[in-house]
């Protein structure tokens, strides 16, 4: 499964938004592959992903993708991103 | 490099004052010039990049990660602390107001991953994060990052996946 977390320029938020969610990922023992992307080049990657991660100013800029779009609020917090994950595994 | 280490004392200002966010980001790209990991140039850049994409750099309650791309104006990887004595506004609807500010510049996309693992560590754990908020004096803080760090390698005793110990 491919996970990809968005960020405007993919060396900042998203990296971190990356590394909390495959922490979250580990912890509830799902294996996937998770890429930081900046938002140029998210739309494209969007499209073979299942789920993308990314903050409320940047979801609509995602635009049309089969995949899940998950809004983050808080990127440093564990357990928004588990639950939100979880439900979005479901 | 860990955190502390990444964070010269010329680049943080602790207690400052700003009217918007536009001189919180400028007070942050201030410490980066004075720090050598960019010049102004890159001020400007990271301050653009929010007027276009919106304040997604707000990414915990009342923190905000600075940045912009890789670009002539960073001269190396490195970071800038800003916190605020009176918290500013961003524009986040679930994070406002911001009160820490840290600026980041990188030459690449993942040569500064330990350096965000740590800092993503400060910003979530809530009694550090209060007190970082709290410290008076740049040696103040950079001393309670260097506690937590040396604290967090301690807890590290397992090493992540695929590597040996």
């Amino acid at each position: 499964m491919k996970i990809i977390t968005v960020c405007g320029m993919g060396i900042g938020t998203s990296v971190l938004l990356k590394m909390n969610a495959e922490k979250a990922l580990r912890g509830l023992g799902v294996d996937a592959d998770v890429e930081a992307a900046d938002i140029g080049t998210a739309r494209g990657a969007a499209r073979t992903a299942e789920i993308v991660l990314t903050s409320a100013d940047l979801a609509d800029e995602i635009g049309d993708v089969p995949a899940k779009v998950i809004v983050i609020n808080n990127f440093t917090n564990a357990e928004e991103i588990t639950t939100k994950l979880t439900e979005a595994l479901s | 490099m860990t955190l502390a280490d990444s964070l010269p004392s010329e680049a943080v200002r602790t207690q400052a004052h700003a009217t918007d966010w536009r001189e919180a980001i400028r007070l942050a790209g201030d410490g980066l010039v004075a720090g050598g990991a960019t010049t102004d140039v890159y001020t400007q850049e990271m301050i653009d990049t929010v007027e276009r994409l919106g304040p997604y750099i707000v990414i915990a309650p009342g923190f905000a990660l600075a940045h912009s791309r890789p670009s002539p104006a960073v001269l190396r990887t490195g970071l800038s602390w800003v916190s605020l004595a009176e918290p500013v506004e961003f524009g986040s609807e679930h994070n406002d107001p911001v009160s820490v500010v840290v600026g980041l510049a990188a030459t690449d996309h993942d040569g500064h991953i330990g350096m965000m693992a740590e800092l993503a560590g400060a910003i979530g754990d809530d009694a550090l994060f209060a007190r970082l908020k709290q410290a008076e004096t740049p040696e103040q803080l950079l001393e309670e990052l260097r506690a937590a760090g040396s604290a967090g390698q301690d807890a590290a005793a397992t090493p992540p996946e695929g590597e040996t110990p």
